[in-house]
């Protein structure tokens, strides 16, 4: 839960990205810079009005301190200052602690901005090898296992479990593409069919290229504060509501379950502190890293029993038009996902969508949302659900 | 880049050794019966110290696999078929499949033991399929 134990003491009151998809003419550095400015002043602040900067480092331009370079390079000494790094699931845990920090009088304005280019600051292979080195050095990594490979040996195991198939998979795929066609700045835009899923290069059976998650360049920042001093800003506050967390394990062959996450625990610990239900979310911004990973958090969140993931998807609820729009910028799988930021398009989005700014793809009725993110191999959860009313 | 190769603690080198000479080598907490994988200095569930190594059967099930397609890097040569063992002395462990048609991979399949040299140092359990139970006067 959010720091305090109440729901909607803290509101985003801006955020923030930089171009994304492949954007070589910035590096890593410069686009955390970049986001943490345009933030605070989407906020209508200065940076003098704001004390706290936590950052996420980058795999393409590692830097020791990394939070301390950012705000060095803004020329500003923020009193809190601090770089975290819990995989894909750092988004949310970063904006916990940020909540922690202003709780505990660290700070009473903080920026959480990431950025990072896998796509034009490292090679594929780099690229490639960066984001295997999560698997164990002894014990995973000397079989040479990929990132999709670990994620292929979940979806085998939903497979054998709850008769879902590769179908049930590609339409994850399908549902964020229908999205991304929506939105002028997403990565990918052509529309693509179960078909065209099903008959893309093979990568780790049984998953292929198009249920895998883009590799890009890209950052994003969010200002957070405390609701009292989130009023009369430029752009109508969006709080926090509820916040949870789920640690099972780190790496994948130490999983006692290959099918069921700690995003259940995540969840529910978000939801209760809400006090909402998954009934009365409008908006699911998921972690799409690869399809099987958002078939089982539409579960384990609570979505739909355990096991009928596959058929949810199929329904068509999460595409356009449907009762649970789902990844409505067209999530990793078609958006952008630059590593470790790559949730943070799902919180920018969802602030986009509350505040009513979302143009052709604005949802008609959105007045929650609920992001979750997820870090090493379906290892550790955050789930985080925002709302317009504190 | 080279393959990564494990270099391993002094925790670890009963395991290593063990691989050397063709044995899998686990753990046995001698305080509440777990047996463990990876090697720790402690039971991962119960806490105790008190482990001593054991030879496994080397025999387990396949929880989960996947044919890599697209090799990690230059330094595999894909295809390989990545698994999840489940050994009958209880841990999972992660490891290849070798000489294998993908085709007849299931999971629930039973499989057997062997050792690949990793480098001129490191030998490594991987695992084949177990011959299919040969027909009676077969």
């Amino acid at each position: 839960m959010t720091p305090s134990g109440l729901s909607g003491d803290f509101a985003l009151i801006g955020m923030a990205e930089s171009d994304v998809g492949i954007v070589p003419e910035k590096s890593p550095r410069e686009l955390c810079v970049q986001v943490t400015l345009d933030a605070v002043r989407d906020a209508g602040l200065t940076l003098k009005d704001v004390d706290g900067l936590i950052t996420c480092n980058a795999f393409a331009e590692p830097i020791l301190y990394h939070a301390e370079a950012v705000a060095e390079y803004l020329g500003w000494q923020p009193r809190h200052c601090v770089s975290v790094s819990t995989g894909g699931g750092t988004t949310f845990m970063a904006l916990n602690m940020a909540a922690a920090a202003i709780a505990a009088g660290m700070a009473n304005t903080v920026v959480v901005a990431m950025a990072d280019s896998l796509r034009s600051f490292m090679t594929r292979e780099q690229a490639m090898v960066v984001q295997s080195s999560s698997g164990h050095p002894h014990y995973e990594q000397p079989y040479g296992p990929t990132v999709p490979a670990y994620y292929a040996l979940i979806a085998r195991a939903h497979m054998h479990q709850y008769g879902t198939t590769e179908a049930h998979f590609a339409e994850a795929a399908v549902s964020c593409r229908a999205w991304a066609s929506q939105h002028p700045k997403a990565q990918m835009r052509d529309p693509i069919s179960v078909n065209d899923v099903l008959n893309s290069r093979a990568i780790a059976d049984p998953l292929k290229v198009l249920d895998c998650s883009l590799v890009s360049d890209g950052g994003a920042a969010v200002v957070i504060t405390r609701k009292d001093r989130a009023l009369d800003r430029p752009h109508n506050p969006v709080y926090m509501l509820g916040y949870g967390e789920g640690h099972a394990y780190e790496h994948i062959s130490q999983a006692s379950d290959l099918t069921t996450s700690a995003a259940v625990q995540s969840g529910a610990a978000a939801y209760a502190q809400a006090g909402l239900a998954p009934l009365d979310i409008d908006l699911l911004q998921l972690y799409d890293c690869f399809t099987p990973a958002l078939l089982i958090q539409i579960e384990d969140l609570g979505f739909c029993e355990k096991g009928a993931g596959g058929d949810w998807l199929a329904s068509g609820i999460s595409k356009p038009g449907g009762s649970k729009p789902l990844n409505t910028h067209g999530g990793m799988l078609s958006y952008c996902h630059p590593g470790n930021p790559g949730a943070m398009f799902g919180l920018t989005e969802a602030i986009t969508q509350l505040r009513g700014n979302a143009g052709e793809r604005q949802l008609e009725h959105v007045s929650t949302a609920l992001c979750h993110a997820q870090g090493g191999i379906m290892s550790s959860h955050a789930s985080l659900i925002l709302g317009r009313e504190c | 880049m080279g393959k990564p190769i494990p270099r391993p603690t002094p925790t670890e080198k009963p395991f290593y050794d063990g691989c050397a000479r063709h044995e899998l080598q686990l753990q046995h907490c001698q305080h509440c019966a777990h047996v463990l994988f990876y090697p720790r200095t402690l039971c991962d569930h119960c806490s105790s110290e008190n482990l001593i190594w054991q030879v496994a059967s080397g025999l387990g099930t396949i929880a989960s696999y996947t044919v890599v397609r697209r090799s990690v890097s230059s330094d595999y040569e894909a295809p390989y078929v990545i698994a999840l063992i489940d050994l009958v002395e209880g841990p999972r462990m992660m490891s290849q499949i070798i000489d294998v048609d993908p085709d007849t991979l299931a999971v629930g399949l039973p499989v057997s033991v062997d050792f690949a040299a990793w480098s001129e140092d490191i030998t490594l359990p991987v695992f084949r399929l177990q011959p299919a139970a040969r027909v009676e006067g077969d």
